[in-house]
């Protein structure tokens, strides 16, 4: 199953916020946390990721800083910052509306009974 | 193998201006860890290495994306601090440049110590000041490029000589205050100087015909940054003046003595320094401009030559007609050396170069007579350290025009290609300096210091 492009791009935000919620990171362990997390369904081109953090970056909702990895190399590090964190928070109840109305309309899977999946 | 791939990835990554290198950096750790986790899931280097590029995205898609998030880098930029990540420190060049912009400014000031004074007005310190002025400054320009360039104590040697040259010519020679022959010298001792600049610039190779070249670049941008930098410096001391002013105290002597020299001196190292950091950030601006006045200056010279026929008038000589006519073929001559600099050497013969032969022979046309006009008056009045003066630049400027204006035709025609144009404005820089040193150490003897 492939997950629209739009849908991916709305979801990236507060996919990488949350993450990040968790604790400082990088770009490749949020790509690797994002595949372990939605099991592999949810694909994104690695790459695109950084323009993303740097956006986020920008609008101060996330820190950098440039660190090493385990061998040495320079690494780039995130951590989300307090105004990330009310960002990331305003999200979910956006989200939580988009959930809640979707609930009530025969859109959500369980009331799609005869032709569901 | 593998590192070898990265790295021409790199390079590859590298050549779209959206993206950075720190941006590289953070996607060649991306790229490494996928390739070492698919190493270990049992692909072989080779394998890894592609579907980690893959999974990277398509490369132009990656730049449009970094393009939206940094517009600004579009807008290409002069990065004087080195790339951030590394902390924001002032790179070693800086360093230099900054320093020597100090020096020079405090060296325009130490005469000061002995009693002369830019600004006193007195005759001794206002003919010190003018017969020294390009010695306070050049040599730390100079200096510069032996640090840049990693002169050798033979190339530094061979740099300083002029240099010395020129400070015991204008200091032992018994120059008459505000004379002649001084203010000649004062005036011509900076083109010897930033001629001998260009030697420390090329590194000792001055004899390259590339290495002059690139010195004529070079010029044509330091002058325009050095003009950006005083219109900057200008407005500064306007409004010091005016704050200043604004609460009863006068600033403007404090400003004339010490903030415009001071300032001058060092903006002359801070422009050399900007122009070599920025060479391969911006276009190069004196070629562009040289682009839009070609045509302008082409056309008024075609509508003054045309009127001048219609009407049936000649030139008036005055007493500084002859002076004009050597500042409109020096601007001519500027026109070409910076399209010549510009042109690929490999175009075919275009409009612009007709337009190139166009502009020489009616600057030689209007220069021949008002060349011929003033012969008539110096047959009759004589010679001074002034007339002969002009009259040596009026003829090695018409020296090269004409044979740029040969050559152009030749061009035209398809008989030759266009490396001799260049090779002889290059070729031709020499004459300059010889000129430059007759005037400041042949002419006060020969006209006994008047």
């Amino acid at each position: 199953m492939d997950i629209g492009k739009d849908l991916v791009a709305a979801s990236a935000t507060p996919l990488v916020l949350a993450i990040l919620s968790e604790g400082e990171s990088y770009g490749y362990a949020i790509i690797k946390r994002v595949d372990e997390l939605s099991g592999g369904k949810l694909q994104w081109t690695d790459g695109m990721l950084y323009p993303l953090l740097h956006r986020l970056e920008r609008n101060g909702l996330v820190k950098a800083r440039w660190g090493r990895s385990e061998s040495g190399r320079r690494r780039k590090y995130y951590e989300l910052s307090e105004e990330g964190s009310e960002e990331l928070t305003n999200q979910q109840r956006q989200w939580q509306v988009v959930e809640d109305t979707l609930r009530g309309t025969p859109f959500w899977f369980s009331k799609l009974a005869p032709q569901g999946i | 193998m593998l590192e070898e791939r990265i790295g021409e990835w790199r390079s590859y990554v590298l050549r779209r201006q959206e993206i950075t290198t720190a941006d590289v950096d953070e996607l060649e750790d991306h790229l490494r860890n996928q390739v070492s986790d698919l190493q270990e899931a049992g692909l072989d280097g080779e394998e890894a290495f592609l579907i980690g590029v893959k999974r990277l995205g398509e490369l132009d898609a990656l730049s449009r994306e970094f393009a939206r998030e940094y517009s600004e880098r579009l807008w290409k930029r002069l990065v004087v601090a080195e790339a951030a990540g590394s902390g924001a420190a002032w790179s070693p060049e800086a360093r230099v440049a900054l320093g020597l912009a100090v020096a020079a400014a405090v060296a325009i000031k130490l005469p000061g110590l002995f009693g002369l004074n830019l600004t006193d007005g007195t005759l001794a310190s206002q003919s010190f000041y003018i017969r020294n002025l390009s010695l306070f400054v050049l040599p730390f320009l100079a200096g510069f490029f032996a640090w840049k360039r990693g002169l050798d104590s033979a190339g530094l040697l061979r740099l300083a000589a002029p240099f010395i040259a020129g400070a015991l010519a204008v200091n032992l020679l018994p120059f008459t205050p505000m004379g002649n022959t001084e203010v000649l010298a004062a005036l011509h001792l900076p083109i010897a100087l930033w001629l001998a600049v260009g030697v420390g610039y090329a590194g000792g190779a001055w004899r390259s015909h590339d290495q002059r070249m690139n010195y004529v670049r070079f010029t044509g941008e330091w002058f325009i940054y050095f003009v950006l930098i005083a219109l900057g410096g200008g407005v500064l001391m306007g409004f010091t003046m005016f704050v200043f002013g604004a609460i009863g105290l006068d600033a403007e002597s404090l400003l004339n003595s010490w903030i415009l020299p001071c300032g001058a001196a060092g903006a002359v190292v801070i422009a050399g320094w900007l122009v070599e950091a920025k060479q391969s950030v911006i276009e190069n601006m004196a070629p562009v401009l040289t682009l839009l006045f070609t045509p302008l200056f082409t056309l008024m010279l075609v509508a003054f030559l045309v009127t001048m026929v219609w009407t049936g008038s000649g030139i008036d000589v005055e007493r500084e007609v002859l002076i004009g006519f050597d500042l409109l073929l020096v601007l001519v001559v500027g026109l070409l050396l910076y399209t010549i600099s510009a042109r690929d050497p490999r175009a075919e013969p275009g409009f612009f170069d007709v337009l190139q032969l166009v502009l020489v022979i009616c600057a030689l046309l209007v220069d021949a007579m008002a060349l011929w006009a003033i012969l008539m008056r110096i047959s009759a009045f004589g010679f001074t350290p002034n007339r002969v003066a002009a009259l040596g630049e009026n003829l090695i400027l018409v020296v090269n025009l004409s044979w740029s204006a040969v050559l152009y035709a030749r061009l035209l025609g398809k008989r030759s290609g266009f490396a001799p144009l260049e090779r002889w404005q290059t070729a031709y820089l020499p004459v300059y300096a010889i000129w430059a040193w007759i005037v400041v150490v042949i002419f006060p003897l020969a006209f006994r210091f008047q």
